[in-house]
């Protein structure tokens, strides 16, 4: 088939596309291109300077012992962030799944967290997580007080470093774990029930049937769960903002780059770091776009 | 922070504006924040500039932050003596809510971008604006209408100074807050039986008397207010003129001085509530309202949040003196108003700024502001207990300028020394603070 055939019968679509097509091309690919463009060069204060400065923005960063906490700090959040939501996850959609009363009403409970703006999260937490002691104990602390749990009351995510982050992934985790849950329960529905009983037939417990046929099956379920919330944690911002404002000691990339872009007006640097968080997220999004688009040829 | 910003009205103001911030940066497709456009005065249906305005006409455009509580109510009588003034102009109000500036700063830097400057916008006078907008050539000198409108003779001779470079002055103060003020409850102080400290060694020993009761010495807030604390150490335990030096080039990061503040520095967070990074300013200031902790160190937009909780300054419910060791020194940052180059309705512009300076236009923003203007001839019976004696003070006392809000360094210079705050509250250790607050210096400030 040739091009100018292909153009004939395709046209309809391809002129529908075209709009988005030119306004992806232009507001992210080109806005990605310019950031890295400013990043390479030596742009601080107000007026644009291009001058070429190579990778030197990156270098300093390496170097910059905020940065090198802004990492750590992200690992720290991915982690238990990830960790939390998939595990929770999982369990709260397998209970679902053995056909409990009100299925129904238990979804939408679990799921209603993720209706919620991470900004109105972060305030609620911040409330809950209030390390005031004393006369002054109040939110989660209090709770646990007056339960006569004392031994867990904690400074949250004032905590030491670094696990003074692992709390800031609790309001987090407590936000998307009811989407997680949904990925899984959609997931254990596609398994045809059919395998399950044969492996009953064959004598598998219960236990094995999990792990030998259904949590294999999930493993799809379990990549787009943790392509969304990686992507989701390696940019984290209004939550943390919400919560703690600008503590350094809970600092992530995101936060480093406002300030660095709108407090300190050195935009080349400010880019370097948006450019690193790309890359960083491109490592987690690209290798799986590659996997669903040679899936898709197959098909 | 910004967190490096003072006097949110509403403390949620600035979580619901980075809200906004956030819908709209992190997903491209929807379209940047509307700039709020409220036309005040006398406006013709759905004006829009006209272009190439002709002299002594048209539209003035002010761009602040201000747009809650007194600020926003102080900005609107403002305008209300420029409009019975200047009724062929009308004011179009572009005030950018939320964070207390940083929001607004960045969408200016959009607009000077563009080549779009609005005729005046709000600054903190000092190295903040001079640091930013004089380095990239966006403001004109204003030293003219300095001489025309006789402000020499009203203003303190170091104001000017310190909100000059290379001998041109680049703004017009409208007005002057306190940052070195330590507020209290003298009823409550009396039950404890203790002083207000009036230096930094006397404050420590009266904060372990403190503790020793179970009061917490020293309310403090987030970060910003960390760094607002650590200027006033670095003022009473070094002195005006040390403090000078270390912003102007001439002072010495390295020096055992330094260290032996930021020692004290150190040893003040040691009194301070544990749950300090979880407060905004307001919540730290109520602490001691409520009893739980004896002094806070803030600006004295506090005293205006104690008078919206029903307090009177003239009837002893709350006190306030100077920080401890900075008697006698006022410490000041300024809002002020500037003049763009290339800006459209120059005329306009001037006729804004003439009123801003005017005696009429600062009485008529600074007592609902809850502040002091910057001349020192106000009406003074417009004004409450606290702003009269901040008033003797400001005709009195030596002048410091304030840090963290952008008197003394450029925006650069401060977001260094604050991350070198952030890293030294997590790990304390004084050496590698003061060597980074070296290097900060160096890199970002006047330091060889």
């Amino acid at each position: 088939m040739t091009a100018a055939r292909a153009l004939r019968r395709h046209w309809v679509p391809i002129a529908m596309l075209s709009p988005s097509i030119v306004l992806i091309g232009l507001f992210v690919y080109g806005f990605i291109g310019w950031s890295l463009r400013v990043s390479l060069s030596e742009w601080q204060g107000l007026i644009p300077d291009y001058t070429w400065a190579g990778l030197a923005n990156f270098a300093d960063l390496l170097n910059d012992r905020r940065f090198q906490i802004d990492i750590r700090n992200t690992v720290v959040f991915t982690t238990f962030f990830i960790g939390g939501c998939v595990g929770l996850g999982l369990v709260l959609a397998i209970l679902l799944d053995r056909k409990v009363p009100a299925e129904s009403f238990f979804r939408s409970v679990f799921l209603f967290p993720l209706a919620i703006s991470l900004i109105v999260t972060g305030v609620a937490w911040r409330w809950l997580m209030n390390p005031s002691t004393g006369q002054r104990t109040t939110g989660l602390n209090l709770l646990l007080d007056s339960l006569g749990l004392d031994a867990l009351m904690s400074a949250w995510h004032t905590s030491e470093p670094p696990w003074g982050m692992a709390f800031v992934a609790l309001p987090a985790v407590w936000q998307m774990t009811g989407f997680t849950m949904a990925l899984f329960l959609a997931g254990l529905r596609s398994i045809p029930e059919e395998l399950k009983e044969a492996a009953r037939v064959d004598g598998a417990s219960e236990l094995q049937v999990y792990r030998r046929i259904v949590l294999p099956l999930l493993r799809p379920a379990l990549l787009s769960a943790l392509i969304i919330l990686g992507h989701l944690s390696l940019k984290v911002f209004d939550l943390i903002i919400a919560l703690s404002g600008r503590d350094l000691r809970l600092d992530v990339p995101a936060i480093y780059m406002w300030t660095t872009t709108f407090d300190a007006n050195n935009y080349a640097r400010g880019a370097a770091i948006g450019i690193f968080m790309l890359l960083s997220v491109a490592i987690l999004v690209v290798p799986y776009l590659v996997w669903s688009m040679r899936r898709e040829t197959e098909l | 922070m910004r967190a490096l910003v003072w006097r949110p009205s509403r403390a949620l103001a600035p979580v619901l504006a980075l809200a906004l911030i956030v819908a709209c940066t992190t997903t491209p497709a929807t379209s940047p924040a509307p700039t709020p456009r409220q036309t005040a005065g006398q406006s013709p249906a759905g004006g829009t500039p006209p272009a190439g305005t002709p002299s002594g006409s048209g539209e003035v455009e002010i761009f602040s932050w201000w747009t809650a509580g007194g600020e926003a109510d102080g900005l609107e009588a403002m305008f209300e003596v420029f409009a019975d003034r200047h009724p062929e102009y009308q004011i179009v109000n572009a005030a950018v809510a939320g964070g207390a500036g940083t929001n607004a700063r960045a969408v200016l830097a959009t607009r000077l971008a563009q080549g779009d400057p609005p005729e005046s916008w709000q600054g903190h006078a000092g190295q903040e604006l001079i640091g930013t907008y004089v380095a990239a050539d966006q403001l004109e000198p204003l030293n003219f209408l300095f001489e025309e409108e006789g402000w020499l003779d009203v203003m303190p001779e170091t104001l000017i100074e310190q909100i000059s470079s290379d001998g041109n002055i680049w703004s017009v103060p409208v007005n002057i807050h306190r940052a070195n003020v330590m507020w209290y409850v003298p009823a409550n102080l009396e039950e404890w039986g203790v002083e207000p400290p009036t230096s930094w060694d006397e404050f420590l020993s009266t904060a372990q008397t403190l503790q020793d009761a179970g009061v917490t010495p020293l309310a403090m807030g987030e970060q910003w207010t960390t760094l607002h604390l650590f200027e006033t150490v670095l003022l009473g335990e070094l002195g005006h003129e040390a403090y000078a030096a270390l912003w102007d080039g001439t002072g010495d990061w390295n020096s055992a001085e330094l260290t032996a503040a930021l020692e004290t520095f150190s040893q003040v967070l040691d009194y301070t509530n544990d749950d300090a990074s979880t407060l905004p300013w307001e919540q730290a200031a109520q602490l001691v309202l409520d009893g739980d902790a004896a002094f806070n160190i803030m600006g004295d937009w506090a005293e205006g949040y104690f008078v919206s909780q029903g307090l009177d300054p003239a009837d002893g419910s709350f006190g306030w003196a100077a920080a401890p060791g900075s008697d006698g020194v006022f410490q000041w940052l300024s809002d002020s108003f500037v003049l763009p180059s290339g800006v459209d309705n120059r005329e306009g512009a001037l006729a804004w700024l003439r009123i801003a300076g005017s005696k009429e236009g600062q009485d008529a923003f600074n007592p609902v502001k809850g502040s002091i203007p910057a001349r020192t001839d106000p009406d003074r019976e417009l004004y409450d207990a606290y702003l009269q004696s901040a008033m003797d003070d400001w005709e009195s006392n030596e002048l410091a300028g304030s840090l963290t809000h952008g008197v003394v360094a450029n925006d650069a210079w401060k977001v260094g020394i604050d991350t070198a705050l952030g890293l030294f509250l997590a790990d304390r250790d004084v050496t590698v603070f003061q060597t980074a607050l070296a290097v900060a210096c160096t890199a970002l400030g006047p330091c060889e």
